[in-house]
C-alpha cells in the first residue's frame, strides 16, 4: 500500500482543523495521529496483525468525511430498542445528534459532547486525561485517522454510586458514500453500574465506512455491561476498536454481535490494572455471502487475581471468511490469574473459511489458563438425535445452528435485543422454527 | 403384526454385528432384549432408528406393512418409531420445549392433524411431564445440557410421552440410574404402555424388568437371538449369568 502519499484525507484534515478553535492538547493529539497516518497509511497484509484481512478495498474508496446528517425521527425510531426509548444517543455520520437523542432516563449520568467536555471547568481535566489513554492513536492507520478526525463524540460519565437502570443505546447511522469517525469515552466511577449497547445499523444497501473508537474506564467495584450489535449494510466497511481498563473488584461484561458489513474488523482490548477484576468477553459472528469479519482480542492480566472468560463463536455460510485472533497475556507477578478463552466455528458451506489463533503468553506459574479453538460442521450425533425425533434434515440443521448462536445471544440481558437477534439469526437461516 | 425382522445382518465400519436376527412384535406387547456386552443389543436399537453409521447387509425389516429400511430416520420417527438413547445428546442453545414442540408438530403435520402453538403445547407438555415427575423448570433449559444422568433418562421418557410412539425402543434406559430414578422412569414407561403400542426394552440387567414386566424375553448373543421365553427367562438368566447362554449357543 502507498506510504506518505497525498490522500483525500490530507485536504480534509487541513480544511477542518488548521484554523479551528480547539484546545492545544486536542490539536496536538490530532496532529500527531494524522502524522502517523500520513506516514503509515492503512495497515497492509504484510503486517502480522492484518495478515488475514486485506483493507485495500477500503483505501481505494473515496469516502467523504461528513458532518452530522439530517435523519428524521421516523427514520431512526425502528432502530431504537424498546428498553432504550428514553436513553438513546444517536450519532449521524459519526457525530452526536442531540435532536434525535433522548436522555430522559439518564438524569443521573453526566453526558457531554466533546465540545462541551473540552471546555467544562469541572470535567475538562478528566476528559483530557482519559481521551486517547486506552486506545493508542498509533495502533494502526484506522485508530490514527479516527483520532485525527475526532468530531462531536460523547463523554459519558457514570458518577460514583450511581446505578443507571435503562440500557444506554448508542445508535450509529452513516450515509451513503461517507466515512464516519464515531468516538465515545465512557468513565464509570467507583460502585457505578450501567449497561451500554452500541448499535450500528444499515441504511439500505449503501457503501460507507464506519471507523469507530470506544474507550471504557472502569473504576473499583463498578459493574459495566457493554454490548455491541453490528448490523451495517452488507456493502459497507466497519472498523472498530474497543478498549477497557478494569480496576479493583469491578466487572466488565461485553458481548459483540457481528451480522453486517462487507468487511469488518473489531479490535477489543482489556487491561486489568488492579486486583480482583473480572471480565466476560463474548462474541458471535454470523456471516454469509462474501462477508469478511476479523476479531482481534487482547487481554492483559497485569496484576494478580483477575479473571477473564472469553467465548467467541462463528457461523459461516457461502463464501464468507472469518478471522479470530485472541491473545491473553499474563504478566510476571500476576499470580492467581484465571483465564479462559474459546473460539468455536461452524462452517455451513464448503467454501467458507476461518483462520483462528488463540494464544496464551504466560509469565507466571501460579495461574489457571486454558484455551481452545474448533472449526467444523454440525455434530453428526446431534443431528441424528433431532432426526430421530421426527425433525426433517433442514429443520434439524437449522435448529442446531440456531442453538449454536443462541449460546451467545442468550448472554444478552435485554429482551428486545435478544428477540431481534433471534429473528436475525432465523432470517439468515431462512428458517421458521415456530412451525 | 407391527414389526417383523427377518434374517437381519448389519454392522459398522465393515464389521458385522447382527448376524441373522429374527423378531416379531405385535401391538400391546413389551419385549425385552437382553444380552452380554457386544452381543448387538444397541446395534439393533440404532438400526431400527436408522442411524447412518450402520450398514444393513442382508435381511428385511417390515414395520406396519412397509419396508422400514427404505425410510430416513426422521420419516421413521414421524411414522411412530421412537428411540430412547442410551446416551442422550446435549443440544446447547435449544430449549426442551422448543425442540419438543417442533418434533410434535412435525409428527402432527405428517398425520394431517392439528399443530399446537407454543401456549397450547406448553399445557400439553406440562401434562406429559407428570408421567416422569419432571418439573417445568426443565422446559426452558437447553436440551440435556447440565442434566444429571437420571434427568437425561427422564427427559427421554418425557419425549416419548409427548411424541406417543407406536413402537418405542428403549436402549439401556436403566443404565446409570439410581433406584429412585429407575422407579420413576419405569413407572413412566408403564403409564405409556397400551394396547396400541409396543415397547422394546434393551437391557443388560434384569433389574429393570422388576419394574416393567415384559411379555417376552429374547436373549441376544453374538448377533443372534439364542434363547426366547417369558419374563421368567430373565430371572433364570440373572441367576445363571450370560455364560450360560454363551455356552448354550456354542453347543
Amino acid at each position: 500500500m502507498q506510504t506518505g502519499k497525498e490522500t483525500i484525507y490530507n485536504a480534509e484534515f487541513r480544511r477542518r482543523f488548521e484554523n479551528s478553535n480547539q484546545p492545544d492538547w486536542l490539536k496536538n493529539l490530532r496532529e500527531k495521529a494524522f502524522a502517523y497516518f500520513t506516514e503509515n497509511n492503512f495497515p497492509a497484509v504484510q503486517s502480522e496483525e492484518w495478515k488475514y484481512t486485506n483493507v485495500a478495498p477500503v483505501a481505494k474508496e473515496n469516502f467523504q468525511v461528513a458532518d452530522a446528517a439530517n435523519y428524521t425521527e421516523a427514520e431512526i425510531a425502528p432502530f431504537v430498542f424498546d428498553e432504550s426509548k428514553r436513553s438513546v444517543l444517536v450519532f449521524t455520520n459519526g457525530n452526536y445528534n442531540e435532536n434525535l437523542s433522548n436522555l430522559e432516563a439518564l438524569g443521573a449520568a453526566k453526558i457531554l459532547s466533546f465540545a462541551e467536555a473540552a471546555t467544562d471547568e469541572n470535567y475538562a481535566p478528566i476528559f483530557q486525561a482519559r481521551l486517547g489513554s486506552l486506545v493508542d492513536s498509533e495502533k494502526n492507520g484506522f485508530t490514527a485517522l479516527n483520532t485525527a478526525f475526532i468530531g462531536e463524540g460523547v463523554f459519558f460519565l457514570v458518577p460514583k454510586n450511581v446505578k443507571i437502570d435503562a440500557p444506554v443505546q448508542f445508535l450509529f447511522v452513516t450515509e451513503d458514500g461517507k466515512v464516519s469517525f464515531p468516538r465515545i469515552l465512557i468513565v464509570a466511577e467507583e460502585f457505578a453500574e450501567a449497561t451500554f449497547v452500541e448499535t450500528y445499523v444499515r441504511s439500505e444497501e449503501t457503501r460507507y465506512l464506519t471507523n469507530t473508537v470506544v474507550e471504557v474506564s472502569i473504576s473499583g467495584e463498578a459493574k459495566i455491561k457493554h454490548y455491541r450489535v453490528q448490523r451495517e449494510s452488507h456493502q459497507a466497511f466497519h472498523i472498530s476498536t474497543t478498549a477497557a481498563e478494569i480496576h479493583r473488584g469491578s466487572v466488565y461484561d461485553t458481548t459483540a454481535i457481528t451480522l453486517g458489513a462487507r468487511l469488518s474488523r473489531h479490535d477489543v482490548g482489556l487491561t486489568f490494572n488492579s486486583e480482583g477484576g473480572e471480565a466476560f468477553v463474548d462474541g458471535l459472528y454470523f456471516l454469509g455471502g462474501a462477508q469478511h469479519h476479523d476479531t482481534h482480542s487482547v487481554i492483559r492480566h497485569n496484576v494478580p487475581n483477575c479473571t477473564s472468560h472469553q467465548t467467541y463463536k462463528g457461523i459461516l455460510n457461502d463464501q464468507s471468511r472469518g478471522v479470530f485472533n485472541g491473545k491473553v497475556f499474563v504478566a510476571v507477578g500476576a499470580s492467581g490469574t484465571d483465564g479462559y478463552q474459546s473460539n468455536k466455528n461452524l462452517l455451513l458451506s464448503n467454501e467458507a473459511r476461518v483462520d483462528t489463533k488463540p494464544q496464551l503468553e504466560i509469565f507466571n506459574d501460579d495461574v489457571k489458563c486454558s484455551h481452545g479453538a474448533t472449526v467444523g460442521q454440525l455434530e453428526e450425533e446431534e443431528l441424528f438425535y433431532l432426526l430421530s425425533r421426527g425433525l426433517n434434515e433442514t429443520l434439524a440443521r437449522n435448529l442446531l445452528t440456531y442453538g449454536f448462536a443462541e449460546e451467545i445471544v442468550d448472554k444478552i440481558s435485554i429482551e428486545s435485543i435478544k428477540k431481534q437477534l433471534d429473528e436475525a439469526v432465523l432470517n439468515r437461516l431462512n428458517a421458521n422454527l415456530e412451525a | 403384526m407391527l414389526l417383523e425382522i427377518k434374517n437381519l445382518h448389519a454392522g459398522i465400519d465393515g464389521k458385522e454385528i447382527l448376524k441373522g436376527l429374527n423378531l416379531q412384535i405385535n401391538k400391546g406387547e413389551v419385549h425385552a432384549i437382553m444380552g452380554p456386552n457386544g452381543s448387538g443389543k444397541s446395534t439393533l436399537a440404532k438400526v431400527l432408528a436408522g442411524h447412518p453409521s450402520y450398514e444393513i447387509t442382508q435381511g428385511e425389516v417390515v414395520y406396519e406393512g412397509k419396508d422400514l429400511l427404505e425410510l430416513e430416520p426422521d420419516e421413521r420417527a414421524r411414522s411412530g418409531i421412537f428411540l430412547a438413547f442410551q446416551y442422550p445428546v446435549e443440544v446447547p442453545g435449544v430449549s426442551n420445549s422448543q425442540f419438543l414442540r417442533l418434533a410434535y408438530n412435525e409428527k402432527m403435520k405428517h398425520r394431517g392433524e392439528e399443530e399446537l402453538d407454543p401456549l397450547e403445547f406448553n399445557d400439553y407438555m406440562r401434562e406429559k411431564a407428570k408421567v416422569v415427575e419432571m418439573d417445568k423448570s426443565f422446559f426452558n433449559r437447553s436440551v440435556n445440557v447440565g442434566f444429571s444422568g437420571g434427568e437425561k433418562k427422564r427427559n427421554e421418557i418425557l419425549q416419548m410421552a409427548v411424541l406417543a410412539p407406536t413402537l418405542a425402543v428403549l436402549d439401556e434406559t436403566d443404565s446409570g440410574l439410581d433406584i429412585d430414578a429407575l422407579r420413576i422412569v419405569a413407572e413412566g414407561v408403564n403409564k405409556l404402555r397400551s394396547a396400541d403400542n409396543a415397547i422394546i426394552l434393551v437391557t443388560h440387567y434384569q433389574r429393570l424388568l422388576n419394574y416393567i414386566e415384559p411379555d417376552f424375553v429374547h436373549v441376544l448373543a453374538n448377533g443372534k437371538i439364542v434363547k426366547e421365553g417369558g419374563k421368567e427367562l430373565a430371572l433364570e438368566l440373572e441367576e445363571k449369568g450370560y455364560d450360560w447362554v454363551k455356552s448354550a449357543n456354542a453347543k
